[in-house]
């Protein structure tokens, strides 16, 4: 059986399976049916200095049918008394020892978090999390992704925080900024043990078309908001691998942003995440999604011979490349299975309309039968991908490597020694 | 006008035997869609509808957009969402089929669709400004119905002759009535004709009350959309007897009346076709105890659609195959027929009659044809029966067009609104108008 455990920055917890900082981690007993249900370990809701919330506070994009593939909230940090939560923090950690729990933390002065940090180690966290990143509302207030964009405060903030704090220090990481690496470097500059990302992009989720005010609405006005949820996953695995593969970053990543199943989590793990914290995803469909999470990464670890995460983290890294090393001559081709294709034609009309013209219906093609099956016109096909991601049917189209005959060579090559490049394809 | 139709009618008992959409149901359903290209639905369609338009507009909350996709195919979209048999058209070829997933209900949402409009008050169609020229069409059952609608677009008045004091031809007086009752029908006829601009002549029958030579002359271009004729029969000793019936004939009166079924605990329907299908759903659906469909060949050379026996099988209607009458007998009224196995060629078997006991006999052996009715205008063509014309319903007689069952000799109703279109396009074109 593989070895499920993770540490992140010397934070241990059984999996690496952690409720992210926010609604589902607001009390003790949340947290504690988390914990029963399976997760490793979780990032209590923000402390600080507690605040009055509004209603209503979340959103949703909702896509053909599917419900909230994306998510956004205008809620702020806890709302509960301080005691009320480290009572409670130290009621979970006495309960479940061996799960992770990190504190979130978001106050002002060197004396607050001075104050904070104490009260929630002596409560018993195993990890305090800061929560730079938040945008909306406490933002406006100075802090929040306030800080996280500004490299110097933020150093600065880590390292009080560092200095007053027994326990490891994540700093998590606000995507709104226009690269994420100078903001991961000044967390490790102030001595954080790890960063946790991507915490809410600012955004506005929707529109009430009928009121004419964005959505959330409160009474007759809204604001922008922190966007989440599975459609934000690009983005996060985007800015993880960005500060995974940087030489000057070397210390541990909670990955966050649109996990909602094993699969994603074992994509934050292959990009370099040592623990994936998830909050959307629990809010829509409950602790429970936390057994399969379990048992598809046992499974995957399992088939491909993984006894611990350590083997896995990061793996992908490496691949993670630039434009500029890409094989320019890897050709490939779409190839359309006659057996399993029902003849929709989506892949044509993406093809004609959003590609290169290429997938044409076999009606059209002198060698027509009554078939629906479409003709990809080889020559032309510039082997995009489009076809496939339009297919209905699983593993119907494939994209099939041509030899070409040239030798492998990239832009970066071809510009310094004067690689052979092929003729292009569907340029004319 | 359309003679109303009494509200206390024996069809009054059917529920739709498909259920309908509410709100929520349609839009799962739709969001389901694949939204094809070229769609296979929109090509089985005879009115070419563009399906995945169409249920795209439902899932984005387009209702109206929606409806407007199907009347500007079909105008009786609202009542082919209930009567096509969309198993063998579009629904039958959805690609799903393909996948071995569950094909999408076009039918249930286009009536979604098409309901709203009704309901709504939604109208999407003006006439066209008046080109002076004078249209006549005979029968305002769905194909005249559909060639009037296109006609009043495209500017031509309209004069509709029906014999009957009721509109809306088969889809008023024979839909089995759990798909679609006799009401909706006239209401459907009604909501075509308020485009404006159609004069309505019902109880004139055109031949009798009026020549075919006046209304030539009276009109500039004719519509033939008659439909078919009278049940035919079967020829045998004591058909003539009380309670045996016509098929066509006794759904009629049970679609626009109130039809006396008390003594009879034994029904049979002879015939294999889709009126014979409905014929033995309706009887068991008004309570008939016994109901027996008796077919010439085997069960599986039914004629008529495999999914609506299959429904009448589930009715408890029994099958009687490889049979077929020699004769009825009883005294003030049929009791029992007498009936031969027919062996593999449908030949009668020498020694094998039987009987069967049955206070009422439906024939549904087919409908007899009315194309003979043309038969004094030289040009015209009839074969078996059917008025011959091109692809586009024109006859070989300048002016004269057909359309629906006394074209095609029996099909759909969504054929006859394809039929209908077309042709009027075709006299659109004839009467000088440019293509639509």
């Amino acid at each position: 059986m593989p070895d499920l455990s993770t540490n992140c920055g010397g934070i241990r917890s059984p999996n690496p399976f952690w409720l992210a900082s926010a609604p589902p981690a607001n009390s003790g007993a949340q947290v504690q049916r988390a914990f029963d249900a399976g997760w490793g370990g979780a990032v209590w809701k923000t402390l600080g200095v507690p605040i009055q919330n509004v209603s209503s506070r979340f959103g949703a994009i909702n896509y053909s049918g599917t419900r909230a593939i994306g998510f956004n909230n205008i809620e702020l940090i806890t709302d509960r008394p301080l005691e009320v939560n480290f009572k409670e923090i130290y009621e979970t950690k006495k309960k479940f020892p061996k799960h992770a729990v990190v504190v979130s933390l978001m106050v002002e002065t060197e004396e607050e978090w001075k104050e904070i940090i104490k009260r929630s180690i002596d409560a018993g966290a195993d990890g305090l999390e800061l929560n730079f990143g938040c945008p909306h509302g406490m933002c406006e207030r100075g802090m929040g992704s306030a800080v996280g964009q500004e490299p110097k405060v933020n150093e600065r903030i880590t390292s009080w925080a560092v200095e007053y704090s027994t326990v490891p220090v994540l700093v998590k990481l606000t995507p709104n900024v226009s690269d994420i690496l100078p903001h991961g470097l000044a967390a490790q500059r102030g001595g954080a043990h790890g960063v946790s990302l991507i915490n809410t992009i600012k955004s506005i989720i929707a529109v009430d078309i009928d009121r004419f005010v964005p959505e959330p609405r409160v009474g007759s006005l809204s604001t922008n908001g922190g966007y989440c949820g599975a459609a934000v996953k690009p983005i996060a695995l985007h800015m993880l691998a960005r500060l995974a593969r940087s030489d000057d970053f070397n210390i541990p990543i909670s990955g966050i942003g649109g996990i909602t199943n094993w699969r994603d989590a074992v994509e934050f793990m292959l990009l370099g995440a040592s623990s994936v914290q998830v909050c959307t995803e629990v809010m829509l469909k409950g602790y429970r999604i936390v057994e399969d999470m379990i048992e598809g990464l046992d499974e995957y670890m399992q088939s491909h011979g993984f006894q611990t995460l350590d083997q896995l983290i990061g793996k992908a890294v490496p691949a993670y490349s630039e434009w500029g090393d890409l094989d320019l001559n890897y050709e490939t081709i779409a190839k359309i299975d006659e057996k399993t294709c029902i003849g929709c034609q989506l892949c044509v009309v993406a093809c004609h309309d959003g590609a290169h013209q290429c997938i044409h219906p076999a009606k059209e093609s002198p060698a027509a039968t009554a078939t629906r099956v479409p003709i990809v016109d080889e020559s032309e096909c510039v082997g995009c991908n489009l076809c496939k991601i339009v297919c209905p049917v699983p593993d119907c189209i494939s994209l099939v490597p041509v030899d070409n005959g040239f030798a492998a060579a990239s832009w970066n090559q071809h510009l310094t020694g004067g690689a052979t490049l092929r003729p292009k394809k569907g340029a004319h | 006008m359309s003679k109303p139709i009494p509200t206390d009618r024996s069809e009054s008992v059917f529920e739709d035997y498909k259920h309908e959409y509410d709100a929520k149901q349609a839009l799962i359903e739709a969001n389901r869609c694949l939204y094809c290209s070229d769609a296979p639905c929109t090509q089985a369609c005879p009115t070419h509808i563009d399906v995945p338009e169409f249920i795209r507009k439902i899932a984005t909350g387009n209702l109206k957009g929606s409806a407007r996709t199907i009347f500007e195919a079909n105008i009786l979209g609202m009542s082919c969402a209930r009567v096509c048999p969309v198993e063998v058209l579009c629904v039958g070829d959805c690609v799903y089929n393909q996948m071995g997933v569950p094909p999408i209900q076009i039918g249930k949402l286009q009536r979604h669709a098409t309901d709203r409009a009704y309901e709504q008050g939604w109208r999407f169609f003006e006439a066209g400004a008046p080109t002076g020229k004078s249209v006549g069409l005979i029968g305002a059952g769905p194909a005249s119905l559909a060639a009037a609608h296109e006609l009043r677009r495209l500017g031509h008045a309209c004069t509709v002759y029906e014999k009957r004091p009721v509109i809306g031809g088969l889809n008023t007086t024979g839909i089995a009535p759990y798909k679609m009752r006799a009401d909706r029908s006239v209401q459907e006829a009604q909501w075509v004709l308020a485009i404006g601009g159609v004069q309505l002549e019902t109880g004139v029958e055109v031949g009798k009350d009026i020549t075919l030579a006046e209304l030539e002359k009276k009109h500039d271009a004719v519509f033939v959309g008659v439909g078919l004729g009278p049940d035919t029969r079967l020829g045998v000793p004591g058909e003539d007897l009380p309670g045996v019936h016509g098929a066509v004939e006794l759904i009629e009166r049970l679609k626009l009346g109130k039809l006396e079924l008390s003594g009879v605990k034994s029904a049979l329907v002879v015939g294999g076709g889709n009126t014979a299908i409905d014929g033995v759903r309706e009887l068991a659906g008004l309570g008939v105890p016994s109901v027996t469909l008796a077919y010439r060949g085997a069960e599986a050379q039914m004629p008529g659609y495999r999914h609506e026996w299959l429904a009448a099988r589930e009715a408890g209607v029994a099958g009687a195959f490889h049979a077929v009458p020699i004769g009825f007998e009883g005294n003030a009224r049929v009791e029992r027929v007498r009936l031969v196995r027919t062996d593999a060629q449908k030949k009668p078997i020498a020694g094998s009659e039987f009987t069967l006991d049955a206070q009422l006999v439906l024939i549904a052996i087919g409908q007899s044809t009315l194309g003979q009715m043309l038969s004094g205008l030289s040009g015209i063509g009839v074969q078996n029966g059917s008025v011959v014309t091109d692809d586009v319903g024109a006859t070989g007689r300048k002016g004269w067009f057909a359309g629906g069952d006394c074209r095609n000799g029996g099909k759909e109703v969504v054929n006859a609104a394809a039929e209908g279109k077309a042709a009027a396009q075709a006299i659109h074109r004839h009467l000088g108008g440019k293509d639509a």
